[in-house]
């Protein structure tokens, strides 16, 4: 089914969000916009947005859940400020989402949920589509979702109330007329996920989609149609990737570029738990995976498995490091490798469990007892946790360390298409092993790396004993002050040589001026975004974004120094501007926002102006 | 999965002994316990760089600096986490944990517990002295209640936890019990520990000569033992005292102790007889909550369950079994199955 595309308006690049009640499959309907979306040849970016609660009480304003794309025809490196379309599923949805609507946007409503209980349970007094300046506010399509979708099912087996269920996708077959999306990917997607264990199902809720699709094409009110052209992207293989997928095949390639076994112990914890899902999938690859009792016994598996010899992985959330902070510790003076990814989400304590923030950076950077500097490396994008992945397989590995991997919920759970790389092309990773044919001494350093060398138990002739005592060189227990000042600075002047290894920082725009704008983590596209503009616009910006926070790139301070100004925005209080200043000795500008919610183009475009002028 | 063998003799004690001084207190049971570990291992046939020795925190977690095998001294409490992660990357290793009753059932219980009910193929020997001793002997969660110690002047408030029943209430497949005062009973215990496939739990009594000295004397001591110890033998009826006129008879639901032979109240054949196979619960249970000074004490093998599979062998299993038509690609993983060619 192609859609004509005569009563088309190309557009560069769209907004839509889909918001329901947490049971009304929003998080469903938008993977499958987003997949219909890339391959339609558009670049992508999603941002799903769900409640704490998995299913709050139907129709409340705590169970609204959310997904926002933006895709187009040009570079996409943010969801988009603000929806130009929304869809809202009941009253609860309109809400908690039509604010964030820009005036003229396109509003679509099931207007069979605006009855009077919906109504309450989300506040309103009255029903805002009978008020005639709302309806005239907004490009407004009231539609009878729920009969509807009942009517297009009615030679269907299924029960009236898994019918009435097929709505969601009823809606997004609407909203594909209207953005001229094609419905392939998703009747593929019905036939894979429910051809063989519920026929019925996927043939309902492909009879839903075209019907919604096919409303469009009845409706006056939907001849606003909009044409999204293919954006122009480098010949090439690409795939859908999410944060937490990349970070996963980013893993398993890692290993194997390592020649090491993957073993993965993990306690489960929004938002990383799809990490531990998604490489328990892997047993082909050979990858173990644990589910500890809690996350303190995970770090302790993990430190378990990477003195056997493993490549050993831990994903958390803030919460969960606070607990491994004791085993981090004895990973650190063991100097065993371990990857511990934190996938960070709003702090402290359960704070807000499913919305992004940036607030751990201190914690991964201090959070243990004694002198104990660690490599901490920070994933900008989806797609960017695979490249991260590897990275901190390498500096695992080549260092002899535990390396922090910083994500964060909006990187994990948003999505962008990615170009797939050649699994042939990775870069091969080096072990430290011991030779078996000289003298093992467990702290003897390569003079390079100041890397340890590993025996591994099991290798006749170099057993040893490892904890978390001190120790000299030849591994005994030492108490000599001496020695323990010696082994901290070599174990802090380890870890400051990791810098030396880096490629030098790329930077958007030139290497000096007036305004440099430094950013870390899942901020990447906003802060590209609005530097790009304001460049375009003549001034005189400049962004770089860091993917090692510890140790700084030896390159970061001339750089600052190259520019008249330097603004750091942060989603937390200003921790990475209060560490370089105190690296750096230097005025940095924080801009700072914790509501759990990305940063907007729009709100950072008009900081850095202020600083341009 | 067993650890491949090496020619019996060809170890001795002697190879597994470090040229490190051992720090212990003078006359601290762990010696014995040391000596008896390291004449245990050379006759197990397996060969020396198989063997794992892993700790936690506490006077007895200072025993892999002990064994020239390889050896982690891990965090207090945590050694069951570490030892699972090795045991599952390599489960060719021989992996022994040592603990106390601190470190294992206080600040590590839920650890010792996961570590128990998943069965891996691990030995735990748990030094039960009843006190902390290497923070300077603060009551510990095997403490007799009313305990007076620096940290509890007015005497423990806290009811003990009975090590042998929390390893049975964590479903565990091999429970038993010896002393540091009894080189030949532990080498035995610890040997049938290691034949054990899936984790087998051993509490050791274990004198603490500062700071709780003689605590388990009104048992083990010289002229009490033969009426206080109750040996268990499979297949033998449980019997005990210094001329093995004693025997434990079911009453009901509740062990009774009778009196035996020419004289006695009861035949041999009344007696319960030893079945460490047994499935039920209950007869482990029955044995485990015999204590001083009602009943003997028994020592020996309580528990030895079969054929649970351990946990290292399902991960494996598993992995074997994804891959038995061959290994994943990564190409097609990175690839996965909706891309699309940008020409």
């Amino acid at each position: 089914m192609t859609p004509s595309t005569d009563s088309f308006e190309e557009i560069e690049s769209a907004v839509v969000r889909f918001a329901g009640d947490s049971g009304d499959g929003m998080q469903t309907v938008g993977e499958r916009f987003t997949d219909s979306s890339a391959f339609a040849g558009n670049d992508i970016a999603t941002l799903p947005d769900f409640p704490a609660e998995i299913r709050a009480p139907a129709g409340t304003l705590a169970g609204v859940s959310g997904f926002q794309l933006q895709f187009g025809s040009r570079k996409i490196l943010t969801p988009g400020d603000q929806p130009d379309a929304l869809v809202a599923m009941n009253p609860a949805a309109l809400k908690t989402n039509v604010d964030d609507l820009p005036e003229g946007g396109m509003l679509v409503v099931n207007v069979d949920s605006f009855k009077k209980m919906n109504l309450t349970k989300a506040g309103y007094e009255a029903n805002p589509l009978e008020d005639e300046d709302f309806r005239k506010k907004y490009h407004l399509v009231e539609l009878d979702l729920t009969s509807l979708t009942k009517d297009a099912l009615k030679e269907s087996p299924l029960k009236p109330s898994d019918k009435a269920r097929c709505k969601n996708f009823f809606a997004l077959g609407f909203m594909y007329y209207v953005y001229g999306r094609p419905l392939e990917p998703t009747l593929k997607f019905f036939s894979d996920k429910w051809s063989k264990r519920l026929p019925e199902l996927a043939e309902a809720n492909s009879v839903a989609l075209k019907a919604g699709f096919n409303l469009g094409d009845t409706m006056e009110t939907a001849r606003n149609r909009y044409q999204v052209s293919k954006a122009p992207v480098q010949a090439g293989l690409y795939r859908k990737i999410s944060g937490n997928e990349a970070l996963v095949y980013g893993l398993v390639a890692g290993a194997k570029q390592a020649d090491r076994e993957l073993l993965y112990a993990g306690y489960p914890i929004t938002p990383a738990s799809p990490i531990l899902e998604g490489l328990s999938a892997l047993k082909k690859f050979g990858v173990k995976t644990l589910q500890a009792e809690d996350e303190i016994s995970a770090m302790g598996m993990a430190i378990g498995a990477s003195f056997a010899g493993d490549l050993a992985v831990v994903a958390t959330s803030g919460p969960g490091i606070c607990l491994k902070s004791e085993f981090i510790g004895l990973a650190s003076i063991t100097e065993l490798p371990v990857v511990i990814v934190n996938v960070q989400r709003g702090g402290p304590s359960t704070g807000l469990p499913t919305k992004t923030e940036q607030s751990d950076l201190m914690q991964s950077l201090y959070a243990r007892h004694g002198d104990c500097p660690l490599p901490v490396i920070a994933a900008h994008s989806p797609s960017d946790c695979f490249d991260c992945a590897i990275e901190a397989t390498r500096i695992a590995l080549t260092y002899m360390t535990p390396v922090i991997l910083l994500s964060d919920l909006y990187v994990a759970n948003g999505s962008e298409p990615w170009q797939v790389p050649n699994a042939g092309e990775l870069p091969l990773i080096e072990n430290k092993f011991a030779n078996p044919d000289e003298e093992f001494v467990v702290y003897r350093r390569d003079p390079k790396t100041l890397a340890r060398t590993q025996a591994i138990p099991g290798q006749a002739g170099m057993e040893h004993r490892i904890g978390g005592l001190e120790k000299a060189e030849d591994g005994g227990v030492s108490y000599d002050p001496e020695n323990h000042e010696n082994m901290t600075h070599l174990r802090a002047d380890k870890i400051n040589g990791i810098a030396k290894s880096y490629d030098p920082i790329p930077v958007q725009g030139e290497a000096q001026g007036d305004l440099l704008v430094i950013g870390w983590g899942g901020t990447y596209g906003a802060i590209s975004s609005a530097t790009k503009m304001l460049q375009d616009e003549g001034f005189s910006v400049s962004s770089i974004h860091l993917r090692h926070l510890n140790p700084l790139p030896n390159d970061l301070g001339a750089l600052i120094k190259s520019f008249k100004k330097v603004i750091v925005p942060e989603l937390n209080l200003g921790q990475l501007s209060t560490i370089l200043r105190s690296a750096y000795v230097t005025d940095i500008i924080a801009f700072t926002k914790i509501q759990g919610k990305p940063f907007k183009v729009a709100e950072l475009r008009e900081e850095f102006s202020k600083h341009l002028s | 999965m067993s650890p491949s063998t090496t020619e019996e003799g060809s170890l001795t004690k002697k190879d597994f002994v470090t040229p490190n001084d051992v720090r212990w207190c003078p006359g601290c049971g762990d010696y014995a316990i040391l000596n008896a570990v390291q004449k245990t291992m050379p006759e197990l046939g397996i060969p020396k760089e198989k063997f794992v020795v892993v700790s936690g925190i506490g006077c007895s977690s200072r025993f892999p600096y002990y064994m020239n095998t390889y050896g982690f001294h891990t965090i207090h409490g945590r050694a069951p986490s570490v030892a699972t992660g090795i045991k599952v990357a390599n489960p060719e290793l021989s992996v022994w944990m040592i603990t106390g009753d601190g470190d294992g059932l206080s600040i590590g219980g839920n650890h010792l517990l996961h570590l128990l009910r998943r069965n891996l193929d691990i030995n735990v020997l748990l030094f039960n002295n009843r006190i902390y001793g290497l923070t300077k002997g603060q009551y510990s969660p095997t403490s007799e209640v009313g305990k007076k110690t620096k940290s509890t002047p007015a005497g423990s408030v806290d009811y003990p936890v009975n090590p042998l029943l929390f390893a049975l209430g964590s479903e565990a497949t091999f429970i038993a019990r010896t002393t540091d005062t009894d080189q030949k009973h532990m080498i035995e215990t610890f040997k049938a520990a290691q034949a054990h496939k899936g984790t087998s739990f051993v509490e050791v009594f274990q004198n603490c000569v500062i700071f709780n000295n003689k605590t388990f004397e009104t048992v083990t001591g010289r002229d009490v033992k033969n009426d206080q110890i109750l040996y268990l033998e499979e297949g033998k009826p449980l019997i005990f005292g210094q001329d093995q006129n004693k025997g434990i008879r079911l009453n009901g639901l509740d062990p009774e102790i009778v009196s035996i032979g020419n004289d006695g109240e009861a035949d041999e054949s009344d007696l319960l007889v030893h079945d460490p196979k047994s499935s039920n619960a209950a007869y482990p249970t029955l044995l485990a909550q015999m204590t001083y000074p009602t009943f003997p004490t028994p020592l020996g093998v309580l528990r030895q369950l079969e054929g649970r599979e351990t946990y290292e062998e399902s991960v494996v299993g598993q992995i074997e079994a994804s891959q038995s038509e061959g290994e994943g690609s990564l190409q097609e993983l990175l690839t996965g199955k909706n891309s699309w060619v940008v020409e």
